[in-house]
């Protein structure tokens, strides 16, 4: 039996609720070592809205990995509120997650054997204090369109019962990896709208990872990362409106 | 092409533990098949061989005492090829080192000369002299139970007289076959009873049968009507105490041995069915996944411009690859178990030649039926590969479609977790597979439910014989019907606690159009050492009114209690009764008819006779006993219960320890193949999934229990079909199994199925734990950035 985990966000967010040092994180693949994270430092605050920007290879999705509890870093720390994420085993990475964590994926990710009420209510049934899955998908916009397979869905509804799904347990921060990398311009708006509609109204950390230099416009802070370093950061004073950016 | 074929052998390797399962299937399928049609074809082989070698016989007959002047209007009946008059006597035996009497059937043998029918296969020594009374042949089995070789003596009571006859040969007979007397007895029992040969010459003088004969047998000529020479040696036979001609039908050797070589002709043909089957469906939803699986490479090889037909092949030889190493292995396997076999079959049937020999035709048939399997399961996913356009089969495929069903709209739906939710959705969208799956599970389980029944029908058989029905210690036979005191010679030996005599008598029962041979028992009403308890262990009289019949024997006459029966008796003055069926007893050994044993006197015209008795004995004073029967010139055989209920139990142990085993092997196999394979399937097709869910924070338990959980719900449908199943397999194992001599009950108790479901749930939770460590393995990482 292991202790349970006890994640209490701060009253006064004083700290941030990711704090990274000298992480780094190597692959070895075979004989060759592949450095997809060079030392970095980083903070993370509550309420936040934050844009990764870099081209393929840069590392972001490695960053988003050691983020969401799927990955540990070679060295380095990462602290979560109180908790050292990079000395977590898989089961309380996986308790991390469950608690913790909303993914938003480039790909959806939706059980195509439940509707997009039940897509929700798989992660509310496991969460300590989720929303109502109606109440959430009310939030994405799909009141409507609740009793409905994802293969009756078109993809910008996937992902927005995607966000749903990942917004419903209340979770401290949101993680979107390319969330409209598989969305036409359009739809894409939409799901970028419904993103920072979420972290305006719920205050939820939220970082978007994305290829997109447009969508830099959204964030509080862009993040620019090439061969495994930040090598920017940029503050927006004004967050820009989905509806204003293009691409 | 030959990357091509470089690309089968690593799809090969990587679909390794899949193709294993069916490789083991097909393993199985085809080692049954060779070894039972290799054992059908020596059996067989041999019973014909043997057959023709040494004229056996095809119809017998056995009298009181015949003039042998009756021989040339036996000859001269129509279809009669040849006859041989001859002499066979019960006699007790004297075996050195064994305490009580064995019996022996001592056949006579022409004093110059081979016999013209039933001849000897002469093993060790030689022949009697003729008129040498002192001299024997022993049958080989009984030799050797009892460690006896060519210039060994041993005693026998040659009507009446205690004589030491010296052992000149040992030999085998096509109607000894299978060695058993007769008494009472389903199994050989080398050591107590055998077959020997004399000389006609000196079995005439000690049996005082100068010119006549008691045995017949007869040749028929080619298509002669067995029917027709059996009526006619009956007119022939009646007025000398004939007890009916009978063909090999009845010929108790002949029949035990066609029941083996019947039953493995339907067990070669049930269980390879089976497994085939299973292989057929497994393979089919193996490939269909891995097509699926490489839809992308499909069309690219398309787009090369390889043709449909040569990439439908390469998936037909992806398939056939477990099917030919299994094949092999299997068919390797069936003719090394047939090789055993021969050596168990050797123990309890006499044959010539024991060496077996592989027959290249049964495993060529079986290669081939596995290959037709392996071909009939791959080819519609195969086929699908041809009709897949290049364009299409680069994009990824459609998502598989659920919708809302009619469960959906009930209160007990809303009450379901997501999770169970899930686990509902797949089954029903994969309903056949998931109805293939249970029932290849519940065939299994029904397999092992009634193998495991068996030995309860046998428990059963065991113990209302030998608890209920057989209570005396040792049972006497008596040579002929013996009137007034013979009990009272039996009641003085020192130890007989006490003698209940007994009166049978061969009767013909005709009922309308049908007519049996059978034989009627007396018994007394208070009978405590001989009772009738039928397979419920009911305890049943005799009346005084009408006869009881077994339930065989009244089935076979179409008899009910009420019917009045036409009641031949086949001795003495041949008289003829119309007796009313007073009841009929289910009974599990025995199969004739009783009567209370002072009516049947009344209804013979005899005062007390008996013709044998049944002892209750001091067990400190057994050797006494055995010692006096042994010089009583009145008995011609004798059982002792307790050497029978052992006898009963080694038996059973010993042929049943394979057929438990292998059995057990094969329906591990079956369940084990099905769950892994079928959790191999979900798994990949729902991988990416089940890597989301615990992305989203679902423990790997968790994760587990949604993709084994569809299985276990599988499994747990199946068990009620399974038990079902095993009834059904049970009843018909059952009917095939009934026979003269004893018949099975259909025993099902939950122990037996608690056992048979604790080896299925076992085979699947193994099966289950290997694809966990799969599943604990998932690239959590990879399913963010691919699609399917």
């Amino acid at each position: 039996m292991q202790a349970p985990l006890e994640f209490r966000p701060p009253a006064v967010p004083a700290r941030p609720v990711f704090r990274a040092r000298a992480l780094t994180k190597v692959y070895v693949m075979g004989e060759v070592e592949v450095r997809a994270l060079e030392p970095t430092d980083l903070d993370l605050w509550a309420e936040e809205m934050v844009v990764v920007l870099g081209p393929s290879g840069s590392g972001k999705s490695t960053l988003l990995n050691i983020l969401g509890g799927l990955d540990v870093p070679t060295s380095g720390h990462v602290v979560f509120h109180d908790h050292d994420l990079s000395a977590a085993d898989e089961a309380e990475l996986t308790r991390f997650r469950r608690e913790h964590v909303g993914f938003v994926f480039q790909f959806f990710n939706l059980l195509p054997s439940l509707t997009a009420a039940e897509n929700v209510r798989l992660v509310t049934e496991i969460a300590e204090r989720p929303m109502d899955p109606l109440e959430a998908l009310g939030l994405v916009g799909l009141s409507e369109r609740v009793d409905h397979f994802p293969a009756q869905l078109s993809g910008g509804e996937q992902q927005r019962v995607a966000i749903a799904r990942a917004i419903a347990k209340r979770p401290d921060v949101l993680l979107c990896d390319e969330p409209t990398g598989s969305l036409d311009y359009e739809t894409g708006k939409i799901v970028l709208d419904v993103l920072e509609r979420v972290n305006r109204e719920t205050g939820t950390l939220t970082v978007i990872v994305t290829h997109n230099a447009a969508i830099g416009a959204l964030g509080d802070r862009i993040l620019r990362l090439r061969d495994g370093r930040i090598v920017r950061e940029e503050r927006n004073a004004v967050r820009a409106s989905p509806a204003d950016i293009e691409w | 092409m030959r990357t091509l074929h470089l690309k089968v052998l690593r799809d090969a390797v990587h679909a390794k533990g899949q193709l294993t399962a069916i490789l083991v299937l097909v393993a199985c399928g085809v080692s049954v098949f060779v070894m039972l049609r290799s054992m059908h074809g020596y059996l067989r082989g041999g019973q014909e061989r043997y057959y023709r070698e040494y004229a056996f016989g095809d119809v017998f007959a056995h009298v009181t005492r015949a003039p042998l002047s009756l021989e040339p209007r036996v000859a001269a009946v129509e279809g009669v090829a040849a006859v041989y008059p001859r002499l066979v006597e019960d006699v007790l035996l004297d075996v050195p080192g064994l305490a009580e009497p064995a019996t022996g059937r001592l056949v006579s043998l022409p004093d110059a000369g081979e016999p013209p029918l039933n001849r000897l296969a002469l093993r060790e020594g030689g022949l009697p002299s003729s008129g040498r009374r002192d001299q024997v042949v022993l049958s080989v089995a009984f030799a050797r139970a009892n460690g006896l070789r060519v210039g060994d003596r041993l005693g026998a009571i040659l009507n009446g007289r205690l004589e030491s006859l010296t052992v000149v040969g040992t030999a085998l007979s096509p109607e000894f076959i299978y060695e058993i007397s007769g008494y009472g007895q389903i199994f050989p029992d080398n050591r107590r009873f055998g077959a020997l040969w004399m000389s006609r010459s000196a079995m005439e003088t000690a049996f005082e049968m100068e010119g006549a004969f008691d045995d017949l047998v007869v040749d028929l000529s080619p298509g002669a009507s067995e029917a027709g020479v059996i009526a006619a040696l009956d007119r022939l036979l009646d007025p000398y105490g004939n007890a009916g001609a009978y063909g090999r039908d009845l010929h108790v050797s002949h029949e035990f041995l066609e029941g083996e070589i019947d039953e493995t002709t339907i067990t070669a043909s049930f269980f390879p069915a089976v497994f085939l089957v299973v292989t057929a469906f497994l393979l089919h939803s193996t490939l269909l996944r891995i097509v699926r699986m490489e839809r992308e490479q499909i069309g690219l090889m398309k787009a090369f411009g390889i043709t449909p037909p040569a990439l439908a092949l390469h998936y037909l030889q992806l398939a056939l690859i477990p099917v030919v190493l299994g094949s092999l292995v299997g068919a390797g396997l069936g003719l090394w178990m047939a090789e055993a076999m021969a050596v168990v079959y050797a123990q309890f049937f006499q044959f010539p030649e024991v060496g077996f020999t592989p027959d290249p035709g049964v495993v060529g048939v079986g290669l081939g039926i596995a290959m037709l399997t392996g071909v009939t399961g791959a080819l519609g996913a195969a086929m699908s590969v041809t009709r897949l356009h290049p364009a299409v089969a680069m994009a990824p495929p459609a998502p598989p479609v659920f919708r809302e069903g009619p469960l959906e709209r009930t209160r007990l739906w809303r009450a379901l977790s997501a999770e169970g939710r899930i686990i509902v959705r797949n089954l029903s969208r994969t309903r056949l597979k998931s109805l293939s799956t249970v029932a290849g599970i519940g065939l299994s389980l029904g397999i092992l439910g009634a193998l495991f029944s068996m030995f309860d029908a046998i428990d059963t058989i065991a113990r209302v014989q030998f608890d209920g029905v057989q209570r005396e210690d040792v049972a006497v036979y008596f040579h002929q019907t013996r009137s007034g005191n013979a009990e009272d010679a039996l009641a003085r030996m020192p130890g007989v606690l006490a003698v209940e005599p007994f009166r049978t008598v061969a009767v013909r029962f005709s009922h309308g159009p049908r007519e049996e041979r059978s034989v009627i028992l007396g018994l007394d009403v208070d009978t405590k050492l001989r009772r009738m308890v039928d397979a419920r262990s009911v305890v049943h009289r005799p009346t005084p009114d009408g006869v009881v019949l077994g339930a065989l024997l009244a089935r076979k006459l179409d008899a009910e209690p009420g019917d009045r029966v036409r009641m031949e008796v086949v001795e003495g003055r041949r008289r003829v009764h119309d007796v009313r069926v007073a009841g009929v007893i289910d009974e599990l050994m025995g199969g004739g008819g009783y009567m209370e044993k002072a009516a049947l006197h009344r209804m013979l015209g005899e005062g007390p006779t008996a013709s044998g008795a049944w002892l209750r004995i001091d067990e400190a004073a057994d050797a006494a006993v055995y010692e006096a029967l042994k010089h009583s010139p009145s008995v011609a055989g004798i059982q002792v219960r307790e050497l029978t209920i052992r006898g009963f139990r080694e038996t059973i142990e010993q042929s049943f320890a394979i057929a438990l085993g292998s059995t057990l092997v094969l329906g591990m196999a079956l369940v084990m193949a099905i769950v892994y394979n079928q959790t191999r399937i979900s798994l990949s097709e729902r991988g990416r999934e089940l890597a989301s869910l615990r992305v989203l924070g679902f423990d790997r338990r968790e994760v587990a229990r949604m993709l084994l959980g569809e299985q276990a719900i599988l499994v747990a449908a199946a068990l009620p079909l399974g038990v079902l199943l095993g009834w059904f397999l049970t009843w018909l194992v059952i009917q095939r199994f009934e026979s003269d001599l004893f018949s099975m009950p259909v025993v099902v108790t939950a122990s037996t199925y608690v056992r048979a479901i604790a080896v299925v749930v076992v085979s699947a939770v193994l099966s289950g734990l290997l694809v966990r460590r799969r599943l604990d393995r998932l690239d959590l990482i990879a399913v963010l950035k691919t699609r399917e």
